[in-house]
């Protein structure tokens, strides 16, 4: 299993990493907490999430109806919507507009999309340069990684690291390692970027169906520059972000800026309904939304696994999983890592391909205890799992199967064959609690850092007979 | 997952369901916790053919496998007794999973039934028996571990801490990072050991600062995995499944 020895090396770097236990660690403490303290009343909390939950499982029911209408609002708006079955359908609708307008450079708000598209590889290819204006992923970008949170892209840097990176990338500019300073300096080096770039590129945090408006959440102001300031603005984005109707915004931005960060609201919100009209005096000319399936109908199909597109990127789930707090993002080796990630990338590139992801989580629940749309993540995991060992070949989920092995699939055999024959299990139990003292005392892994647990003298099933307990 | 809980009256008779964990490597927490409800004038039944409620080939994906353990389960409880559990992770299969797992089968009417009468040790003491209890024991401090299905599957942390509160010389103590799991996960520590040894290594270490001198908890795979690290570092800390340890500090003759 190539790819999971990939998992384990990544796991094992990560695990080795002082900057994870340490300042990742506590960074996540402090999402936990600011979050906490942003829903402090239990049941309002519940009664959102509830209504969150009913808004994007409606939005999906009714996917195909809406996404028209979505198209035809958007048209009546001037907003040109393209539809993209693959990433590389994506990557050409973006690359043929940039060449359109001859433009050699494309400033970039936040998106998840395009990185999940490989977008800045792509376009590079082509002669194009990419610049990434949110400073998490600016930083990034510097630094030749890729982010390992989908709310706080650079979180596993500390702020000496990204001083050295400015330092080693800007020789000229002073070093500091003042989080104002820094900061002043990158939107220094941008302003300049985003006058330059003839092209502006941003990602849809909700495509409401009904007015044909594409909202975006924002903190730094660079996704109203990106999708403002040059005469072209694209937005890409995934077929399951639209809802349906404006009303439905609110319940929603809530739950997500809460969830995320803590905010009551963030510092932007856009709501971007149309290019410039006339007599207008800002605003691009042009404006560009890339629907993105890459997989999300196969999604869709399932009963089930379809929860999996309710989610609106807040990013909680990863922040409160204890697996995520020690491995960080990078070692998924997916767009998306967290718990969220382990059911969305795994059902989009194949469970041959990211097969482990699934296995990666003690089904604590942490995950799904917080989701504010209430996606049942422990559910969907284990599902995933199901898939990647089924032989019945019934099932759509891409790299269904591939994780079956003969042998765990033997021990799983035997097993159930034992435990759904009562005397054989006692027979069984009774013979291993005789021969206790004969059992081995280093059992794999489990006792690298673990004794050995102790087998009882005698059964349960033998102390209840002993203790005149009845069997019926 | 937080559906408005409903408890039956007190019952004449009660089916116990011990869990294979504990009857392989903790009896003695099985029998407790079938003497505790004894002890309130309640006949407990052991089905001698009980084995294991199916989540290990479950969660490891192999539901072929664990549905045809878990209906043997069904054969096991057929009266209208509520069903008592003394593991928040078997209770919560049974009660949570089972109507999932049998939806759409013939078994499937069995299964949601079985399932609306699984009870969870402590929550059937406190709310249904309505328990209380007399610490005959020595003053302790203790650290109580709850694991993750008791805490957001079948909810009852505080019935947990609860019987502990009700007990006079117990000090209960509250570790760092209280909710976070131990690493256990069934076949994760088997699959991903690295993370696992991590998170059960800082868990450890939660508990052992918090100076206490048991660590309780009311599942055994948590205990197993805890109690095992602590006994690898050659920590002196006791660990006791929730059951036995109220029933050796209520026990009259046990002290
Ligand atoms: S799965 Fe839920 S918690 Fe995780 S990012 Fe999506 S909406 Fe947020």
């Amino acid at each position: 299993m190539q790819q999971s020895a990939e998992f384990h090396t990544r796991v094992e770097h990560a695990l080795a990493n002082g900057q994870i236990k340490t300042s990742f660690r506590s960074a996540m403490d402090g999402l936990m907490a600011k979050r906490k303290a942003a829903f402090p009343d239990p049941e309002a909390l519940e009664t959102l999430r509830f209504r969150g939950a009913q808004i994007r499982a409606n939005s999906l029911s009714k996917l195909h109806e809406l996404l028209e209408q979505l198209e035809n609002n958007c048209h009546k708006n001037g907003i040109q919507v393209h539809w993209a079955e693959r990433i590389e359908d994506a990557n050409n609708i973006v690359l043929t507009i940039m060449q359109n307008h001859q433009a050699d450079l494309l400033i970039k708000g936040k998106s998840m999309v395009s990185e999940e598209m490989e977008l800045n590889r792509f376009l590079e290819q082509h002669g194009i340069e990419c610049i990434e204006s949110d400073l998490g992923e600016y930083i990034l970008q510097l630094a030749g990684e890729p982010p390992s949170h989908i709310v706080a892209p650079a979180i596993h840097k500390s702020r000496q690291q990204i001083a050295q990176l400015f330092n080693e990338k800007f020789p000229d500019i002073p070093y500091s390692d003042d989080v104002d300073r820094l900061t002043r300096n990158a939107r220094e080096i941008l302003r300049k970027k985003f006058y330059a770039a003839r092209v502006g590129l941003s990602g849809v945090n909700f495509a409401v169906a009904e007015t044909g408006t594409l909202c975006l959440v924002e903190n730094e102001g660079n996704g109203r520059m990106c999708t403002t300031v040059p005469p072209v603005h694209i937005a890409v984005t995934g077929i399951e972000k639209v809802v349906e109707k404006l009303e439905h915004i609110p319940p929603l931005l809530k739950l997500l800026c809460r969830s995320a960060t803590g905010q009551a609201i963030t510092t932007y919100f856009n709501m971007i309904t149309s290019p410039r009209k006339q007599g207008e005096k800002d605003g691009p000319e042009e404006i560009h939304l890339v629907l993105l399936d890459n997989g999300r109908s196969r999604i869709y199909e399932d009963d089930e696994l379809i929860t999996t597109l309710r989610c609106i990127r807040c990013g909680a789930c990863m922040n409160h999983c204890p697996v995520y707090a020690r491995i960080g993002g990078h070692a998924y080796g997916s767009t998306i890592p967290g718990p969220i990630g382990s059911i969305l990338e795994p059902q989009k590139a194949g469970l041959d391909k990211l097969g482990d992801l699934p296995s990666a989580s003690t089904l604590c629940g942490a995950c799904a205890e917080v989701c504010p749309v209430h996606i049942p993540i422990p559910k969907l995991l284990n599902r995933l799992r199901f898939e990647r060992t089924r032989n019945d070949h019934a099932g759509a989920t891409l790299g269904q199967s591939s994780g079956r092995t003969v042998m765990e699939a033997g021990i799983w055999k035997g097993w159930s064959w034992v435990h759904s024959q009562p005397r054989l299990y006692r027979l069984a139990m009774y013979i291993i609690t005789r021969l206790r003292k004969l059992l081995p005392q280093r059992i794999g892994p489990w006792t690298q850092v673990r004794k050995a647990p102790h087998i009882a003298q005698k059964t349960l099933h033998e102390l209840a007979l002993k203790e005149g307990f009845n069997d019926k | 997952m937080t559906e408005e809980k409903r408890y039956p009256e007190k019952p004449e008779k009660v089916y116990y369901f011990g869990t294979c964990l504990i009857d392989l490597l903790y009896p003695e927490a099985g029998l407790a916790g079938m003497q505790l409800i004894q002890r309130e004038g309640i006949e407990v039944v052991f089905p001698q053919d009980q084995t294991c409620c199916g989540q290990p080939a479950w969660n490891s994906g192999y539901r072929v496998e664990a549905i045809r353990v878990a209906q043997h389960q069904l054969d096991c409880f057929n009266e209208d007794y509520p069903i008592v559990v003394p593991s928040g992770s078997c209770a919560g299969m049974m009660r949570h999973h089972y109507p999932e797992m049998f939806k759409g089968s013939t078994d499937e009417l069995r299964a949601n039934t079985l399932a609306g009468r699984v009870f969870e040790l402590t929550e059937f003491l406190e709310h249904v028996l309505k328990i209380t209890l007399e610490d005959l024991g020595s003053p302790v401090k203790v650290a109580l571990h709850t694991s993750c299905a008791a805490r957001r599957e079948m909810g009852v942390a505080t019935e947990h801490e609860a019987l502990l509160k009700q007990l006079s010389n117990v000090e209960l103590l509250q570790q760092s990072r209280k909710e976070e799991c131990c690493g256990f996960g069934g076949t994760f520590a088997v699959k991903h050991p690295a993370i696992s040894a991590e998170m059960v290594s800082e868990k450890a270490n939660a508990i052992t600062a918090t100076g206490a001198d048991t660590l309780i908890s009311g599942d055994c795979g948590c205990l197993m995995n805890i109690a095992g690290h602590l006994e690898y570092q050659e920590k002196q800390i006791d660990s006791r499944h929730i059951a036995s340890f109220i029933w050796e500090r209520t026990h009259a003759t046990e002290r």
